[in-house]
């Protein structure tokens, strides 16, 4: 029902992981079906630098989060907010329509990641 | 690759034997049970043989015997017979909450359509209290309906006792027998049951065939009309071939349950403890020993989804299944942990194993030595587990 890529991800996830001290964090829970994913984000000028994630869920958003911190990598701020949860899918190869609310998870959490970044910097100033 | 089957309560091999009795009804006795020549009359001698073969299992006589399409369509019939034979009698039907989809979709089917439904709660073990069963008898009560063995957890229910009061009530007593036929003796008078049900893939025998006992005297209105084959009861030009491989894989349990059963238990055990003991924060779900069926193993393994075990386990060949919400279509996790009072979080990382004639200790070693592994890598990948060690550590 996955396709290689998901299982390729599912399989051999990357950036799995925390990052001490990050500079935005971001956790979001899947109302659906109640699966958790978290975020860092070590951010330099405009660029992410670093990104780390847990996630506790299905093979899709396992897979997704590990897609996303690939796809955010060496991004700036205002690039990585312009993935969506389709683009981080596409990516994968598609998921099963049953799945693609899994998808939403990586998107929301870094979504949430970088707002907590921009708050952090708020509080700074 | 190693390839590990421990799904038997999904879907069970078909015997060798069976298979081999099956083959002859289709390429050379392939005759219409209801034709009146010879090439009918080996395939009615054969299909009444069958119907025998699948009585003496469970205590029935063969009369009472009416072959289906498989236990989906005979929990259907049983229910929406019954209730379609007795509405001038009454309106309310009692069942339980932990029943397979195929008997509570019916009877919330039957509420939609001006039946009053009860669905009696279960205990913490998935075993339904025959007080509770007491007390929600009305004098309009029609039908109980409930399942023998429940097919996530295990659980056997005190289904004699059940049984007991309906038969005091006059009410008619329906049982979905799937899980528990082959595995624990069924026996329809000492179950004081009116209707059970049954099927063939998950004793061994093809997929596609299934049977209702009907106790002689019970009324039930067909769902299929047409040439009047099984006594009327459910029309069409019976599966003669399944029928009959269904025949042979109730003699077969019959001859081999008892060891079969010892055999099993043992692997479950060694299943169970082996992995309460290998893996830290395991929940056993259902009872343990005797209420139990012989071939069940249900954990739950906190702080890991349901999904991501099975996958794991079917890239190293095992074959499992799980409650958790991630597996199910409707994202809802199983009804049947729900209804035992698990909370969400701990229904996602539940583990069904279900065990069956062929495995081996070997088997089981190879998931033992496999399922921490996977256990552990998924629980450094998980936001929660990471939480539980941190507040141990400070
Ligand atoms: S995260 Fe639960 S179904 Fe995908």
């Amino acid at each position: 029902m996955y396709t290689e890529k998901v299982m390729d991800h599912f399989t051999n996830p990357r950036n799995v992981g925390e990052l001490e001290n990050a500079d935005g964090v971001g956790e979001v829970g899947n109302a659906k079906c109640g699966d958790i994913m978290r975020i860092y984000l070590d951010i330099e000028g405009d660029i992410i630098k670093d990104v780390k994630f847990k996630t506790f869920g299905c093979g899709a958003a396992v897979a997704t989060s590990s897609m996303v911190t690939e796809m955010v990598k060496g991004k700036t701020i205002d690039e990585a907010l312009e993935i969506s949860n389709k683009a981080v899918a596409e990516a994968l190869g598609g998921l099963p329509e049953s799945k693609m609310h899994c998808s939403n998870l990586a998107a929301d959490a870094l979504h949430k990641a970088i707002e907590n970044y921009r708050d952090n910097q708020q509080k700074k100033e | 690759m190693r390839r590990v089957y421990l799904d038997h309560s999904a879907t069970t091999p078909v015997d060798p034997e069976v298979a081999s009795v099956m083959m002859t009804y289709y390429t050379e006795k392939y005759g219409n049970p209801s034709s009146v020549h010879g090439f009918g009359r080996e395939a009615k001698q054969a299909l009444e043989q069958a119907r025998t073969q699948v009585a003496e299992l469970i205590g029935a006589n063969p009369k009472e015997i009416t072959f289906t399409s498989g236990g989906t369509e005979a929990d259907n019939l049983a229910i929406l017979g019954t209730a379609e034979a007795l509405r001038t009698k009454g309106k309310h039907i009692i069942t339980s909450c932990i029943e397979h989809h195929a008997v509570l979709e019916t009877c919330e089917h039957l509420e939609k359509n001006g039946f009053d439904l009860t669905v009696i709660p279960v205990d913490e073990e998935g075993v339904i209290s025959v007080d509770a069963v007491q007390k929600a008898i009305r004098p309009d009560t029609i039908l109980i309906t409930v399942m023998h063995a429940n097919n996530e957890v295990g659980s056997i229910q005190p289904i004699a006792e059940i049984g007991k009061l309906a038969k005091e009530h006059g009410i008619v007593f329906h049982v979905d027998a799937v899980q528990s036929l082959g595995k624990i003796p069924v026996n329809v008078d000492e179950m004081n049951v009116d209707l059970l049900t049954v099927s063939s893939h998950k004793i061994y025998g093809p997929k596609g065939v299934g049977a209702l006992y009907i106790r002689k005297g019970v009324r039930i209105v067909p769902l299929v009309y047409g040439g009047g084959q099984e006594r009327k009861r459910r029309s069409g030009t019976e599966n003669t071939p399944g029928i009959i491989g269904f025949g042979k894989a109730c003699e077969l349990a019959g001859q081999r349950m008892a060891e079969d059963a010892q055999k099993q238990i043992k692997l479950r055990d060694k299943l169970m403890n082996g992995i309460l003991d290998r893996i830290e924060f395991v929940k056993v779900n259902g009872p343990l020993g005797e209420k139990r069926l012989p071939n069940n193993v249900n954990v739950s393994i906190r702080y890991v989804e349901g999904e991501s075990l099975l996958l794991s386990l079917d890239m190293l060949g095992i074959a499992a299944s799980s409650g958790s919400a991630c597996t199910s279509g409707s994202l809802d996790p199983s009804h049947v942990l729900l209804g035992m009072g698990l909370i969400h979080e701990i229904a996602h990382g539940s583990l069904r194993f279900s065990l069956g004639r062929q495995n081996t200790e070997e088997e089981i070693d190879y998931v033992l030595e496999q399922l921490p592994k996977i256990v552990e890598r998924l629980r450094m990948m998980s936001p929660l587990y990471d939480q539980v060690v941190r507040s141990n550590h400070v």
